[in-house]
């Protein structure tokens, strides 16, 4: 057991636990956040997407041990900003939504992307969500919200 | 075109999902949630001499086939009963569910699962469609290891073969497919305040659900209350698997008297349910001596798995989309559907059609490579039309708007000028492939098995309750229903309430699955909403309801011997695809995906482009990179590492378009598309590889290693 210290979506907490549960489990199961996914548990899908000090990683690899000090957001922290809601209205009007289940974590590696590039061409968004299966849309039209969101929230990222 | 239905409006359900506020099963809270996880076989065909549990620590159970009530059944009843709740006595594949194991700590579950002890005497098993056929270690089911053995005969093939100049034989083959709908299988099942046995699932058919608990329970089916959940994909998948969990799920909650959850995590999940089934089919084709086709003789084999559950279903289709768009004059087919000892085969997107679209593509491409004759020109030579006879010898009864699509096609992706340009074998190709799609349940399903329902209540407070069983699963059903009722009502969309169904809640309106959704359902939503406009003022609550008629016109039809109408209208479709293929390494590169589709009238088009997009990405997974293998009964591919799905960077973006043809008893025209669009893009890639090596491609997955053995052979 250990007593971790660290933020999700700007709040404050010291969790004790087996440092080797999984983010993902601390977030779903202790916190509650359930908008993350799992859709594999090992790293392939990224439906457990969360941002972690700003980098999108898969909260299904990441021990808890190793989250100390730092500030994760999860689906629920992004979608109350003004860059949440500006992906979240650019995927609806481009038809990227489908099951959903794929969606929470394409909406964080979308937030990762722009962060650092705000207005990516086709490929680097696609290169950027490669990480980011979806089995419904076949992602042209995810693809579309991520360029949608670029152009409409200029200036956000 | 109906605008003002197919304009695109926002999807209803994408807010809530991308931000992850919509509750998928494993989101639901529940009180005192205890944990299943089952205990499986590890045989693949095997006689059970005992099976001992370890020492449970207190508030862990371990439930099996004794704990079904007296009354019940340990059968799980779905299409087929042949499948059973708990094994008994004899194990038929590897992962069959043994028994239950329930308490609340996962981990501590998954080391009692390791410590059950079970002693077998094995059998011999059989794991490919060859063995069954030969009967290895006696059969497993009847007296020939075939749960359904047909033959259909159109015209005169015997004469025609009689008259042949030259036969050309060819077999085809395809392989398992995995659906991977990004949510793996999860139920709850619990005893509800009032007595029912509550069961909550992630599926496609919440009233399959309650007569398969009924049943196992031996409970009447009102004493069940299924409510679905958010469902994060299916494909097919979750259409009679879920039945095969909750059944003995809630066998476990009745008796412990807690809810219990049942979540599969990736690797059991991809393990051990059910894939799409594998075939082989034989073709023979009598030609003239101008090349002209005389006839067919087609012999048609699928893995069914260790049960049947709905197979025969499925080969139904598979062989009656084995002459696909085309009308050749004399044709006899077999189908039969083999018992092995591998996994249950089950329903996937397209449900035994894309075997036969597939097959049927390949072959007519090998056949224009033998005669030497342009492919699409052979092709557009044998086009059903309006009015000409299928294999069941029903009638075509719509106008096929194939010429206009393949003329769409071609001028969107230039196929006929790059075929020009690009030699066979200069390593870059382009394919097409025809196809078309039977909308709602095979034969006379929807009106002797299915017999929808669908009500309509317009409340006091204005609003209208949908109440339907049909499910939104991803296909934008919550969005094109809405559209459909709320544009006959003149209501704004957001009036129409239409929740995750309840089976207390809602009449059977039926699975969802077939392309039957808005083509069967659909309308009858739209005819209901036409009832409720005209009783709209009688008072402040009015209920209307509407049942499933077949449409005037149809050749009835015999189930016995499978001839009739098996469908009262089709969708069609053409997909061109071109790539480029390395020559040291065999890697494939797709440089671009055309399509064009006849779904009727499209009742958003966005929707409907979404499941353009989805499956053809799907169906080019299945063509290309999806590939399962099985060795002794175990899947050799158990994560998504190893079974690679398609991503962002394996595919360019998707041109397609959509021809206009409205269906009389479709709403507003509409008739299915779900499933057409996964039928061709699978054959239209194995065709732009085989002009790229200039080799007959004979199966999918159509990987390198599989493309240097057509470039070896042909090379001998
Ligand atoms: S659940 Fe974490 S990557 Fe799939
Ligand atoms: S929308 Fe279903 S997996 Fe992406």
């Amino acid at each position: 057991m250990a007593t971790i210290n660290f933020s999700v979506n700007g709040t404050s907490h010291a969790i004790d636990t087996d440092p080797l549960r999984r983010l993902l489990d601390i977030l779903r199961e202790d916190l509650k956040l359930t908008g993350v996914k799992e859709g594999c548990g090992e790293g392939e899908c990224g439906a457990c997407s969360v941002l972690k000090n700003g980098i999108l990683v898969n909260s299904c690899m990441i021990p808890i041990g190793t989250c100390e000090g730092t500030e994760i957001i999860t689906p629920e922290g992004l979608r109350e900003t003004v860059q949440g809601k500006a992906i979240i209205d650019a995927y609806g009007e481009s038809g990227a939504v489908q099951c959903g289940f794929c969606t929470p974590g394409m909406m964080m590696a979308t937030e990762a992307l722009l962060r650092k590039n705000p207005s990516p061409s086709e490929g680097e968004a696609r290169e950027a969500l490669s990480g980011n299966l979806c089995r419904c849309t076949g992602y042209d039209m995810i693809i579309d919200g991520v360029l949608k969101a670029a152009e409409r929230g200029k200036g956000l990222w | 075109m109906n605008k003002k239905i197919s304009t695109s409006i926002k999807r209803v359900d994408a807010g809530i999902k991308t931000g992850g506020a919509a509750r998928y099963i494993g989101d639901i809270p529940f009180d005192g949630l205890l944990y299943g996880k089952i205990v499986r076989s590890s045989r693949a065909r095997a006689t059970i001499k005992s099976v001992s549990v370890p020492a449970l620590p207190e508030g862990y159970y371990y439930i099996d086939a004794k704990d079904i009530p007296s009354g019940g059944r340990n059968r799980i009843e779905m299409i087929k009963d042949d499948w059973p709740v708990f094994a008994d006595e004899q194990v038929r594949f590897i992962g069959e569910t043994l028994g239950l194991l329930v308490g609340p700590d996962r981990k501590e579950l998954n080391r009692l699962r390791d410590e059950v002890q079970v002693e077998y005497e094995d059998l011999t098993p059989v794991f490919s469609i060859e063995e069954s056929e030969a009967l290895k270690g006696g059969p497993i089911h009847g007296e020939d290891n075939t749960y359904a053995d047909y033959r259909l005969k159109k015209g005169d093939p015997d004469a025609a073969f009689a008259k042949a100049a030259r036969v050309i034989e060819d077999t085809v083959r395809t392989g398992f497919q995995e659906h991977i709908y990004m949510e793996p299988q999860g139920v709850v099942a619990r005893t509800e305040d009032d007595g029912k046995l509550g069961i909550f699932f992630s599926g496609q058919c919440p009233f399959y659900v309650r007569h398969a608990v009924s049943a196992t329970m031996g409970v009447p089916e009102d004493q069940v209350r299924v409510q679905q959940a958010v469902t994060g994909g299916a494909f097919g998948g979750k259409e009679h698997y879920p039945d095969v969990i909750s059944t003995p799920l809630a066998v476990a909650a009745r008796k412990i008297g807690k809810p219990i959850g049942l979540f599969f995590d990736r690797v059991e999940d991809i393990s051990f349910t059910p894939k799409r089934h594998p075939s082989v089919t034989r073709f023979k084709t009598a030609l003239d001596e101008e090349g002209n086709i005389l006839g067919m003789d087609i012999d048609v084999r699928i893995d069914a798995g260790a049960y049947e559950s709905c197979s025969m279903v499925v080969l139904q289709r598979a062989i009656f989309s084995v002459n696909s768009v085309y009308n050749i004059p004399n044709v006899k087919i077999r189908g039969r559907a083999f018992a092995t000892n591998n996994v249950p085969s089950d329903a996937y997107r397209g449900f035994g059609a894309p075997q036969g679209l597939f097959a049927i593509e390949a072959h007519m491409s090998h056949l224009a490579r033998a005669i030497k004759v342009d492919e699409l020109k052979l092709k557009q030579q044998y086009l059903l039309k309006q009015g000409d006879v299928t294999v069941t010898n029903g009638r075509i009864h719509e106008e096929v708007k194939l010429p206009e699509i393949i003329q769409r096609i071609d001028e969107m992706s230039g196929y006929s000028k790059k075929l020009k340009e690009y030699t066979p074998g200069s390593w870059k190709g382009v394919g097409v492939s025809l196809f078309n799609h039977g909308s709602g349940f095979t034969g006379n399903g929807e009106q002797e098995i299915i017999k929808g329902v669908v009500k309509m209540r317009k409340r006091a407070d204005g609003l209208v309750d949908l109440l339907v069983s049909n499910v939104e699963m991803g296909q934008g059903l919550q969005t094109t229903f809405r559209k459909i009722a709320a544009m006959v009502l003149e209501l704004p969309v957001d009036s129409v309430v239409y929740n995750d169904p309840n089976t207390d809640l809602v009449p059977d309106s039926g699975p969802t699955c077939a392309s039957r959704s808005i083509a069967v359902v659909g309308y009858l939503v739209q005819e209901a909403a036409k009832k409720l406009k005209d009783r709209w003022k009688e008072s402040d609550i009015v209920e209307v309801r509407q049942q499933y008629e077949p449409p005037e016109g149809l050749i009835p039809w015999d189930q016995a011997n499978l001839q009739g109408d098996a469908y009262p209208s089709y969708g069609w479709g053409a997909n061109v695809i071109e790539v480029e293929v390395d020559p040291l390494t065999y890697e494939v590169t797709t440089k671009g995906i055309w399509a064009v589709h006849d779904v009727g009238v499209a009742i958003d088009e966005k929707v409907v482009e979404g499941q353009v997009d989805g499956g053809i990405i799907q169906a080019l997974g299945y063509g290309s990179l999806e590939k399962l293998e099985v060795k002794e009964g175990r899947f050799q591919q158990k994560t998504m590492a190893d079974y690679t799905i398609p991503t962002t960077m394996d595919f360019p973006k998707i041109k397609s378009a959509l021809v206009d043809n409205p269906y009389e008893y479709g709403p507003f025209g509409a008739k299915g598309a779900g499933e057409l669009v996964f039928d061709g893009a699978a054959a239209a890639f194995a065709d732009a590889v085989q002009m790229a090596i200039n080799g007959d491609v004979k199966q999918i997955p159509v990987t390198p290693e599989y493309i240097m053995e057509v470039r070896e052979d042909g090379n001998n």
